[in-house]
């Protein structure tokens, strides 16, 4: 156990797993970085964040990748070689980016097992990045999460933490599904103990940060962080909340959702994704639907406008779930008195 | 090159399979009893064929919505595919692909495609999986000159290039992009396109079986022996519509006519082997015989399976959800 970024976690992960299986390959636009160049090979960037730094030295370039600037064809290229005794890891980037290769999952690996009758297994992670708060604008900011959500045949992991992201990533590499693996990239450099040895986190399995008996919040990725923090201020002022990190939006842990749900009366849901037919309108209409008698208040969203992700930090900022809006949303809910039925 | 005389037998039942099959359907179809559409293969046989005597089950494909011909080609079962057609639960994927999504990955079939360059990046990746895994495989990508037209196709091409692929694209150049022509939709040449992504081209005569075996041995040999990818460009009529129900009015009044007499690769391969005196004509129609008894049970049993039940509609989304 020691202390490592979330970077760090993500790499130990890869490296682990691609020690253990060398049917694991890396790919992706400079998931070494150099190739080509007037240096020489090199691992120049290791990735454009530096999270797969120091895998192709110790795996060589038969294991680690480097793409042309070319989605469809190496995204497609990943997909053809989990169906045919590859574990291949595709790193797209900027989730982005997913508008140049979306044929490739949504119409190939998605629907293989189904198509075939059940006979293909297509062992594929995609990583990529997402996530606003970094000024990098409404092209390398999106949280597409719900897109993937969306398509039967893909699983959706959003890590909150270094411990998360480790167990997470090592699951999503022996999983025999596609898996869409997204970091948020704001969260890189956050630290915390991570055990060096691998470790497996299942899907569809939440984890609850916290227990409370007010408030339920549900988070994603780094808005667990967030819920946390507000929670925190919110146990101050006598309100108990309890958060939920799904960890998986594919499957979603529908039941521990309701029970807590049925023990609070309560619900907040925090999502940094586009506010249609996102997460937490998705987690509103299965409470609305399952538990609807259990509430005691209106379910209430901490999501963004309905706008492309903004440049300007000013902008970026209002456009974000904060600490601020979740706290103010939790102590709206509990200001909700229900009317007396006649 | 000399091709052995089981191979030619087994060539030659292949297109008959391929030609009996598709003309079935198109008898079938017309019934409404089929569901969904399909898109015949009917005049290209040689090409599937043709290719596929070189590859073994080692191999991969992948394959269009014009697939049933590769499907055969590659050593899928009739009846299973027969059964899919008709949505039967006996089908080759359990009746829930249908025409465009035929696949069998025991024998290295990865699929027709519903989606115009779907396979080519796909073809990338199974050619990457021979590499790594040192296997001896080869992976041809079956595409369209529409196809050849995709962002993903020439992406493809350059991504085989880079990583040195054992990967062969055959682009199966009928002259038709569903309606509009090849000479319209594509700027350029086909060779000019190998080139441009520095592999080797070969073209040839798709309606003559002889040329595509001999075409396709040698791009599937330069990519066997790793020495980088090929294109392989197959000239080719297409004898029905783009699918099933096209009045195809595109089309000058003689030219299937014309193709129908002139480039069938069946009548041409017979005459070409009786006359060297390789096989009796009477052989030959034994083959058709067998065949036609082949495609025959496959549409009656077909049509007496037993439809999926309505478990199946959730089953095998994931391996485990």
């Amino acid at each position: 156990m020691s202390k490592k970024s979330f970077r760090q976690a993500i790499n130990e992960a890869l490296r682990q797993e691609m020690r253990r299986d060398p049917t694991v390959i890396l790919m992706g636009e400079d998931v070494a970085g150099g190739r080509g160049g007037s240096a020489g090979t090199q691992d120049a960037w290791g990735g454009v964040l530096g999270v797969t730094k120091g895998l192709l030295e110790e795996f060589g370039d038969t294991r680690v990748l480097d793409t042309p600037i070319t989605e469809a064809s190496y995204i497609g290229a990943a997909a053809g070689a989990a169906v045919t005794g590859l574990r291949p890891v595709a790193e797209l980037m900027f989730v982005d980016f997913v508008g140049c290769c979306l044929d490739q999952i949504m119409n190939q690996a998605a629907k293989f097992r189904y198509m075939f009758g059940g006979k293909a297994r297509t062992p594929l992670v995609i990583r990529a990045m997402f996530g606003a708060g970094f000024n990098a604008a409404a092209q390398h900011s999106q949280a597409l999460y719900p897109l993937f959500t969306h398509i039967p045949g893909l699983k959706v992991v959003i890590p909150s933490s270094p411990y998360e992201a480790k167990g997470l990533l090592i699951s999503a590499i022996r999983d025999d599904d596609p898996v869409i693996f997204l970091e948020n990239k704001v969260m890189y450099d956050e630290e915390e103990d991570v055990p060096d040895e691998p470790y497996a986190i299942p899907f569809g399995e939440a984890n609850l940060t916290r227990e409370g008996r007010d408030v339920t919040i549900v988070a994603f990725g780094r808005m667990v962080g967030l819920a946390n923090q507000a929670a925190d201020r919110l146990e101050k002022k006598g309100i108990s909340c309890t958060v939920i990190d799904p960890r998986t939006t594919s499957p979603l842990d529908r039941d521990t959702i309701l029970e807590c749900v049925a023990d609070t009366g309560r619900l907040v849901i925090v999502d940094e994704s586009s506010p249609r037919c996102n997460m937490a309108t998705d987690i509103a209409a299965l409470v609305a639907e399952e538990a609807f008698d259990t509430l005691r208040a209106p379910i209430r969203r901490v999501v963004p406008p309905h706008t492309p992700v903004p440049f300007a930090t000013v902008l970026e900022t209002l456009y974000l779930p904060s600490v601020d809006r979740i706290e103010a949303a939790v102590t709206a809910t509990m200001a909700h008195r229900v009317a007396e039925k006649v | 090159m000399q091709i052995a005389r089981e191979t030619l037998l087994r060539s030659y039942r292949a297109m008959r399979t391929i030609r009996m099959f598709e003309e079935r359907l198109h008898v079938e179809f017309a019934t409404g009893e089929i569901p969904g559409f399909v898109h015949l293969y009917c005049g290209e046989e040689a090409s599937a064929v043709g290719v596929c005597a070189n590859l073994t089950d080692n191999d991969t494909i992948a394959s269009t919505h014009r697939g049933h011909g590769h499907c055969i080609a590659k050593g899928v079962g009739v009846a299973g595919m027969m059964a899919e057609i008709y949505g039967r639960s006996t089908g080759v994927c359990r009746g829930k692909g249908g025409s465009m999504h035929i696949a069998d990955l025991a024998c290295g079939m990865l699929g027709a495609n519903g989606i115009v360059g779907g396979g080519p990046p796909l073809i990338c990746g199974a050619a990457l999986s021979h590499k790594t895994l040192r296997d001896g495989g080869v992976a041809v990508a079956f595409y369209g000159d529409g196809a050849s037209n995709e962002g993903s196709t020439l992406e493809s091409l350059n991504l085989a290039s880079v990583w040195n692929l054992p990967a062969v694209f055959v682009v199966e150049d009928n002259g038709y992009g569903e309606a509009t022509g090849a000479s319209y939709a594509c700027a350029g040449t086909q060779q000019a396109r190998a080139a441009g992504f520095g592999m080797p081209y070969i073209e040839c005569d798709g309606s003559d079986y002889f040329a595509v075996h001999q075409a396709a041995g040698e791009a599937i040999a330069h990519a066997r022996e790793g020495k980088g990818p090929v294109m392989l460009h197959v000239h080719l009529q297409r004898w029905y519509g783009h699918f099933e129900g096209d009045a195809m009015t595109y089309r000058a009044a003689d030219e299937v006519a014309d193709a129908r007499r002139d480039h069938d690769c069946l009548k041409l391969f017979r005459t070409r082997v009786t006359e060297a005196g390789l096989f009796e004509g009477s052989e030959l129609d034994e083959v058709d015989a067998a065949v036609a008894d082949e495609i025959e049970a496959a549409v009656v049993q077909a049509k007496d399976d037993p439809l999926p039940q309505s478990a199946d509609l959730l089953a095998d989304v994931y391996v485990r959800y």
